[in-house]
């Protein structure tokens, strides 16, 4: 029901900012491909003022920082992990000048992890340009101990750190990142039913 | 006046009980006998005498016992009370409107005097007395906010106006129906209200935030919320519900009466004269099945109330388990004569 999913933001795709200064995206996985589609409909004028930061994922394989790299960037920084990624991004934030455009494509997690940056540098979210590209997999803050679990696919799933069987309530917090977990059967102990792979 | 403060615990023993004068100063929510999401906003104007609605900040039996109970929830779990850095302002802003208020309606427990920026508090029932520079944290032994709701009855939520929106950045909130500050600080006005069923679609929240943006100082409103709660508990967080939630399946047609609360929050909302910011009050009421039936209009309303309830609302206030045999309980008590129009008692 889309009244239920009200705290969840949109991400309506990448388009160009060509007033931008300098643009710096931020990409993971098959977010990549979503870079690779914006460069249909920009120009290499672009991609000269242009930072990406791309964190290879789970699409290791692929090769697409080739690809990326023959977008001719200013810069193209190829990380290892979300951490590597966000640790860079966060060194480039504090010195980047006004006329920068934030972007970020990926999955929700990473995306929210690039906006959670933006907002620890005083960027305005609503100015992040942002697709969701690849799995439907969720962040997942358990309420009760307020442990995040990544890479959650299933509904309900165990918390991570304190192994209460959450259910994943359709409540998105921008601040966190995360989608908010609570026990499913608080009030029948023992009867959570068996996880659903719904996220994928 | 008189307030007579009693010694009373929402939790353990849960010793809380009202007094028949209590029960009669009740907010009950039901205007008529079906219930609706409405925009049921209405002017927060001084109400008849001896009901929740004679003052502006509303001060019952059950101060000291809501204070203390905060404090437990605080200790336990200090993430209820939390400020965004921007909204210092309208901390001190919600000092001056609640001990101003306090002071001015209940002038045998608190007192205020003012000197410039150099005031004077005294609570006489929590024994606090503090000298304080108006503006200077460090003049006080908490952050303003924390420090003055720490003895007001309600939870409170400060709100931030830009961009067109209300934004949830700071409050404390230790008696809460199963939402948690700590996950919705930060969130615009429909985000905090994103898992509300049905009232999205019918508008209820683009027309009260059209509304509320344009409030004016020195005009508050107020509306009322309900829902039920099992034993004569404050703190139903989502934090504790591993703790609470059990508490639902202990309803049986022996203990309804005891057991099962109506729960309602007396919402009001003033716009603050330093920050711009608006201060969001939850001042929640309980009621057990057992007084509620003392008032017969209540009674006959609240069974025709629980009858006709659209389940989604049911499921969201999260009564489905135990609200057939709360009906058939009150149905003793619903001699199906008509109700009179209004939510006080005839």
């Amino acid at each position: 029901m889309a009244a239920a999913m009200l705290s969840r933001p949109v991400y309506p795709g990448l388009v160009p900012d060509m007033h931008a200064k300098h643009n710096l995206i931020v990409t993971e996985g098959e977010g990549a491909e979503a870079v690779l589609d914006l460069a249909t409909k920009t120009s290499a004028e672009f991609f000269a003022r242009t930072t990406i930061l791309y964190c290879t994922a789970g699409s290791a394989a692929k090769d697409h920082e080739t690809a990326l790299a023959k977008l001719n960037p200013k810069h193209l920084w190829v990380l290892p992990s979300l951490p590597t990624v966000m640790f860079r991004l966060k060194g480039v934030l504090a010195t980047a000048d006004m006329g920068t455009r934030l972007y970020a494509a990926g999955t929700e997690p990473f995306i929210g992890s690039v906006i959670q940056e933006a907002l620890a540098a005083g960027i305005d979210f609503k100015s992040v340009v942002t697709e969701h590209r690849g799995s439907a997999k969720r962040r997942v803050q358990c309420v009760h101990c307020k442990g995040m679990t990544e890479n959650v696919t299933t509904n309900p799933v165990a918390c991570s750190h304190c192994g209460i069987n959450l259910f994943v309530r359709d409540h998105y917090s921008r601040r966190l990142g995360a989608f908010q977990g609570v026990i499913i059967d608080a009030e029948e102990p023992g009867s959570a039913p068996p996880p659903e792979e719904i996220y994928r | 006046m008189g307030l007579m403060f009693k010694d009373e615990t929402y939790r353990g023993d849960f010793t809380f009980a009202n007094s028949p004068a209590a029960i009669r100063h009740f907010p009950f929510p039901f205007h008529e006998d079906k219930y609706m999401y409405a925009v049921n906003i209405e002017p927060h104007v001084p109400g008849r005498k001896g009901t929740a609605y004679e003052f502006p900040i509303d001060i019952d039996e059950h101060y000291l016992a809501d204070m203390r109970d905060r404090a437990i929830t605080l200790a336990e779990d200090p993430l209820r009370c939390q400020s965004l850095p921007h909204m210092l302002a309208a901390e001190w802003d919600l000092v001056e409107l609640l001990m101003t208020s306090m002071a001015r309606d209940y002038p045998e427990h608190f007192s205020l005097t003012r000197d410039g920026d150099q005031w004077h508090w005294i609570n006489r029932p929590m024994k606090i007395e503090d000298k304080f520079t108006f503006g200077n944290v460090a003049t006080l032994p908490l952050r303003p906010m924390e420090y003055i709701t720490r003895q007001c009855q309600g939870d409170f939520c400060l709100l931030d106006q830009r961009d067109g929106d209300l934004w949830m950045d700071a409050g404390i909130v230790t008696s809460q129906a199963d939402w948690s500050l700590d996950f919705d600080i930060g969130m615009s006005f429909k985000e905090w209200h994103a898992p509300v069923p049905m009232a999205h679609e019918i508008g209820i929240f683009d027309r009260a935030l059209k509304f509320l943006l344009a409030m004016q100082i020195g005009h508050p409103v107020r509306r009322l919320n309900w829902t039920m709660t099992i034993n004569p508990r404050l703190d139903t967080a989502p934090e504790t519900y591993p703790k609470w939630g059990i508490d639902r399946t202990t309803v049986t047609p022996e203990n309804v009466g005891d057991k099962v609360h109506l729960r309602v929050e007396l919402q009001a909302l003033w716009r603050l004269p330093r920050s711009n910011a608006i201060v969001f009050s939850i001042r929640g009421y309980l009621l057990k099945m057992r007084e509620l039936v003392t008032i017969p209009k209540w009674s006959r309303r609240m069974h025709r109330v629980l009858k006709t309830l659209p389940p989604e609302i049911a499921a969201y206030k999260g009564l489905s388990r135990y609200q057939q045999t709360t009906i058939d309980w009150l149905s003793k008590y619903d001699d199906g004569q008509p109700t009179s129009l209004g939510f006080f008692p005839d």
